[in-house]
């Protein structure tokens, strides 16, 4: 009976031992990299190892308050991060109104058609998305030519190097990129609705838009609430790559949010005990966004989406 | 014909011309956004095929003007751009096959009741999922660690990726345990069922996590921009970037392979920025394109298995 139970034992230490390097691994690129948040408390310069004596406390955050210049500069790149989230949180309804209006396209085929190439951009990079915003917006790209060409402008609008609307074009590239892909959910929630209350709403007379307005919102509701909560707990993450991309000196003001903020930092700067104070701020505040969406969820639905 | 009957009659017309007008309405919206999507990708691909000095003057905006190909053929001679498209490849193939087995594994032992402390071990992979250190300690590590400037900084950081072991293990779970009790029963180990009865069964979810993990390894761009500067590891993404963003040096690239390679080189043919530009993003888009249909048939199933997970 014993040498029964210490084979058992030998075998799940064993399976254990399978996985092990593996654990190993998430430890190393996942678990370690936390280790560097003691950055932020010293006063560290890439190449020499941390020693005690450059140990600096809070000074990184208190200097993020302490002069006029950088609190106007972290102000700055708060009110970008605020107006980029803002935009899409502001039209965080619109992949489903694309899935609702996609729907009364009666026609398979087509519609097929119009759901694969809207979804296409969202599986290139944000590289790309750049070359071919370069392609066609450059002073000798499509929209240039088709502009002048029909008498609207004299001169080639530079539109990447510009000042104007930078929130606004950001969020429509985004759109560009992902409406197509964020519809996919709320289409299959459409055809989850059982088409027995739709004929009844027909026969009680119900025109199409009656029809999407009683019965197919409704029951898109609880998808949207959840997207829009997941939304609000990434309020302050916009990810760099976008506006890395863009970036460039005419619209430097307007496009750098948090993400990209942290990075010039340190890469561009060598600020690296700066840029990891500011991101550990960044990751309280997000933690504490996610708690307290999951809880207006849970009160609102009943149930957490962690 | 009361007056009820006539309001009611009156009532329906109406409402067949709105719901007329809602479906052309949506016609039109949807032609439109198709056009927004397609259009770009098309506009590219027929100016790398159109004579350059047209297309560099922004002649070519409906078909190709002046077909010629060898746009792609010199795009292949610039060495450093081959180099990228080797370094593109490597890390795509090497990346998601690891990723895959990874996940399939892992998926698979955390089923197994008998893993020690199986519970701990998965909770402490699927965990990495809702946080992040943030890039500059993970630069930092990455430093440390001798990953910077080296081809493996590509792979394992990505190898075991939690949302993927999710997934597996989802599959997994859904298969039978009979199967595996079978096996147990006949003498194999835990191994062995993984290889010969569990492998062939997953091979649905590891076909999609291929593709998704391959298409994430090839459209990746921070992990180059973070950790390398020797531009023999450079990736294609990495390399277009450059392109577009220092045209001065693209401009240096041009006169130099153009005065070695042809004197015959007419303007129609002659390497541009612009004609590099293009043709390389065409070259970096169409993997993408050409596994889209297969990703297609598998993504709504995933996104709804993502969905009911979490």
């Amino acid at each position: 009976m014993k040498l029964i139970k210490d084979r058992k034992k030998a075998q799940s230490y064993l399976e254990f031992l399978y996985i092990l390097p593996f654990i190993l691994l998430v430890a190393v690129f996942s678990y370690y990299p936390l280790y560097g948040w003691v950055y932020a408390f010293f006063d560290y310069k890439p190449p020499f190892p941390l020693t005690m004596d450059k140990f600096v406390g809070f000074k990184w955050f208190i200097s993020m308050v302490d002069n006029s210049i950088k609190v106007n500069q972290l102000l700055k790149v708060l009110r970008n991060t605020f107006a980029i989230s803002g935009l899409s949180l502001m039209f965080s309804w619109f992949p489903m109104v694309f899935a609702i209006f996609l729907n009364e396209i009666k026609s398979r085929p087509y519609r097929k058609f119009v759901q694969t190439v809207t979804t296409l951009p969202n599986f290139i990079s944000w590289v790309l998305v750049y070359s071919i915003a370069f392609s066609i917006l450059n002073s000798t790209g499509a929209v240039n030519t088709v502009l002048m060409s029909l008498g609207l402008i004299d001169t080639p609008k530079m539109f990447l190097q510009s000042s104007e609307h930078v929130w606004f074009r950001m969020w429509l590239w985004l759109t560009w990129k992902n409406a197509g892909w964020a519809a996919i959910m709320y289409i299959a929630a459409i055809s989850a609705i059982d088409e027995e209350m739709n004929e009844a709403a027909r026969i009680d007379g119900a025109s199409k838009l009656q029809i999407i307005w009683h019965v197919t919102l409704p029951s898109l509701m609880p998808t949207y609430f959840v997207l829009v909560m997941l939304n609000l707990a990434n309020f302050l993450s916009n990810g760099m790559e976008q506006f890395f991309v863009f970036q460039n000196a005419f619209n430097k003001e307007y496009i750098q949010v948090l993400d990209l903020y942290v990075y010039n930092l340190a890469m561009g700067g060598g600020g690296y005990s700066l840029s990891v104070a500011i991101s550990i701020l960044k990751s309280i505040v997000s933690v504490l966004l996610l708690c307290l969406t999951n809880s207006f969820s849970k009160l609102v639905r009943g149930e957490g989406f962690l | 014909m009361s007056a009820k009957r006539y309001i009611i009659k009156k009532r329906n017309i109406d409402m067949g011309i709105q719901d007329k007008l809602v479906s052309i309405f949506s016609y039109v919206i949807y032609t439109f956004f198709a056009f927004v999507c397609v259009y770009p990708f098309y506009y590219i691909f027929i100016n790398t095929l159109s004579a350059n000095d047209l297309s560099e003057r922004g002649k070519v905006l409906f078909w190709i003007k002046g077909l010629h190909f060898s746009n792609y053929v010199n795009v292949l001679k610039i060495p450093n751009l081959f180099q990228s498209f080797k370094i593109s490849i490597a890390r795509t193939a090497i990346g998601a096959s690891l990723t895959v087995i990874i996940a399939a594994f892992l998926g698979y032992m955390f089923t197994r009741e008998t893993l020690w402390k199986r519970k701990l071990w998965y909770r402490f992979v699927v965990a990495t999922m809702y946080f992040n250190a943030g890039i500059i300690p993970w630069y930092i590590t990455m430093r440390n660690l001798g990953l910077t400037n080296n081809f493996w900084g590509y792979i394992f950081p990505l190898a075991v990726s939690p949302f993927y072991i999710v997934l597996c293990k989802t599959f997994v779970e859904s298969v039978p345990i009979e199967l595996q009790q079978a096996a147990q029963i006949d003498g194999a180990g835990t191994l062995r069922i993984f290889l010969q009865i569990m492998l062939p069964v997953i091979k649905p979810i590891m076909a999609t996590i291929a593709i998704f993990s391959a298409v994430q390894q090839w459209n990746s761009f921070q992990d180059t921009l973070l950790l390398v500067t020797d531009n023999k590891l450079h990736t294609l993404q990495f390399t277009l970037y450059q392109y577009i963003n220092q045209a001065s040096s693209l401009k240096a690239l041009v006169s130099t392979t153009t005065s070695s390679t042809s004197i015959a080189a007419t303007l129609a043919t002659a390497q541009t920025a612009t004609s590099i530009r293009m043709t390389v993003t065409i070259v970096v888009v169409t993997p993408i394109i050409l596994v889209y249909p297969i990703f297609q048939r598998f993504f709504i199933k995933g996104i709804m298995i993502g969905a009911v997970k979490g």
